[in-house]
């Protein structure tokens, strides 16, 4: 989460929410949450766990469509 | 009853002495259905903000403020905002406990400044940025 927060302030077109499940089951529904913590980027990309800060990147770009720099 | 315990608020009040500046905590409720949650929350936010000198609390009521709401992209309860000198795009929605408090606190630090804790490679690839971006993190209490 502290990432997402982080991206946000860095970036005006970013914003960074962090979704307690289990008070909102309809989100976690619809996404799908089966473990946490789970992101999802613009609807279109999602992950499960904590990853270092350079993946999380290439899921942002992923989520725009630019290609990581790594596929 | 106190939610943080003397010894929480001996440690926000050291996480908060590193605030470079004022932060806003915007918190979006409801009376309607005066859920437990929005009640636990604007408690828990007005705790954290007796810790410092730097931080305001302002509470909406999401069916009453729309305009805020729509304008901050709140559409559910409870929602906090972290706002620095402006609106960087930090939200909450649901209480932020254990694990998320301290991302609460941390959040509160980066907004003050204006500063992320990113590397200059993640600066540099998110210059490029032209579309808007909704990262969601889901968590559960732990």
């Amino acid at each position: 989460m502290r990432l997402a927060h982080h991206l946000a302030v860095a970036s005006d077109w970013i914003r960074g929410d962090c979704v307690e499940a289990t008070e909102f089951p309809d989100l976690a529904q619809r996404y799908m949450v089966m473990a946490v913590p789970k992101t999802v980027v613009n609807d279109r990309v999602s992950f499960e766990g904590a990853v270092p800060e350079a993946q999380f990147v290439d899921a942002v770009l992923r989520a725009v469509g630019e290609p990581a720099p790594n596929g | 009853m106190a939610i943080l315990t003397e010894r929480d608020r001996t440690a926000v009040r050291g996480e908060l002495a590193k605030l470079a500046g004022p932060v806003k905590l915007i918190v979006f409720s409801t009376q309607l259905d005066a859920s437990e949650y929005c009640v636990e929350t604007e408690r828990l936010v007005r705790e954290v903000a007796e810790c410092s000198d730097q931080v305001t609390v302002e509470i909406l009521n999401l069916h009453i403020d729309r305009e805020r709401a729509e304008a901050y992209g709140v559409d559910r309860v409870p929602a906090i905002v972290v706002e620095g000198a402006r609106d960087y795009g930090i939200r909450f929605f649901g209480i932020p406990m254990g694990y998320e408090f301290t991302n609460l606190i941390d959040s509160m630090v980066t907004a003050s400044s204006g500063t992320p804790a990113l590397s200059a490679e993640t600066l540099e690839r998110l210059a490029g940025l032209k579309e808007r971006v909704h990262i969601q993190v889901f968590s559960t209490p732990t």
